[in-house]
């Protein structure tokens, strides 16, 4: 008798599991305050994530800006020397 | 070369443009959310700052093995372009890792190679504006060993316990981001291009510039 009782007992428990494990969660009890989670958490994504792309623009626009002005120095240099070159065979 | 550079920049510029469009439509990643889209421009710089570093290495050797004048300009101009796509990874990275790790740097294995290979790119370019006569072989040597560093930095995630995501992160990115992460690494492989020829080619000129004015002191 003891026995048989025991089975039904554990049957029941075994059905119920998966009812019991399928439960929605417990309902928020006080609503918490951004400003209250840890720092990592209040931190916003989108300012890091614009930072990031703007400065891969900017050091490249920047970098390519500096070969131009170095070339244009280059060249310029070329073109005054080959004046004073062509002025000084003419001589 | 001359003539497709202005094209091949505008081209480039409106991939850069267009790159953000397809980031945001990609998928968002499970853990770090928004951040997490930081990686679209953070590992291809890292990819082109290794291989501007393998460029700089093996023209390095082959101007110290040949005493090749071109192999040493492509090695300058490669080793200027690790500075600047190193910069960009050392920059990116800890604006991803804030939001990510909690913290803005830690000295794991693949930042601490990373960053070691940035200042051995940077050390580079300072023997060869300050180095003096023989700073050209001297700098050689120097890119030669930084370039030994890349393989390390590219394996450190595998072999040491780390925070950094592993390299299998890439090879195995789902169809919802394969496609623009691919997009943005050949946006700044054209750019690394780009910047490469513009920059050798400054090079190139400042070397025609140098023969001028030995000529005309020989004439004087």
């Amino acid at each position: 008798m003891m026995r048989r009782l025991l089975v039904i007992v554990w049957l029941v428990a075994a059905a119920a599991a998966p009812v019991l494990a399928m439960q929605p969660p417990a309902a928020q009890s006080e609503y918490v305050p951004v400003k209250d989670l840890p720092p990592v958490d209040q931190l916003p994504a989108a300012p890091l994530l614009v930072a990031a792309y703007s400065f891969i623009w900017l050091v490249a626009m920047f970098y390519l800006w500096t070969i131009w002005r170095r070339l244009n120095k280059v060249e310029t240099e070329m073109r005054a020397l080959e004046q004073r070159q062509h002025r000084g065979g003419g001589r | 070369m001359r003539k497709a550079f202005l094209p091949l920049l505008v081209v480039t510029a409106a991939m850069f443009a267009y790159a953000p469009v397809m980031i945001a439509h990609a998928d968002y990643e499970s853990t770090m959310g928004l951040v997490q889209k930081v990686m679209y421009f953070h590992a291809p710089s890292g990819m082109v700052m290794l291989i501007s570093a393998v460029v700089c290495g093996v023209a390095s050797a082959l101007f110290l093995w040949r005493k090749d004048p071109a192999a040493d300009r492509v090695a300058l101009a490669a080793a200027e372009l690790t500075a600047l796509f190193g910069l960009i990874v050392l920059v990116t990275g800890p604006l991803w890792a804030r939001k990510a790790w909690g913290v803005w740097w830690v000295w794991e294995a693949r930042l601490t190679m990373s960053f070691v290979g940035w200042l051995i790119a940077v050390g580079y370019l300072f023997v060869r504006k300050y180095g003096g006569p023989g700073s050209d072989k001297l700098g050689a040597a120097l890119a030669v060993f930084g370039t030994a560093n890349v393989p390390f930095i590219y394996v450190s995630v595998n072999i040491w316990r780390t925070m950094h995501p592993m390299t299998t992160v890439v090879p195995t990115l789902q169809a919802g981001m394969r496609g623009a992460f691919w997009f943005s690494a050949l946006t700044l492989f054209m750019l690394y291009g780009l910047l490469l020829t513009a920059r050798v080619h400054l090079e190139r000129q400042r070397a025609v510039l140098d023969e001028l004015y030995l000529a005309e002191e020989d004439r004087s």
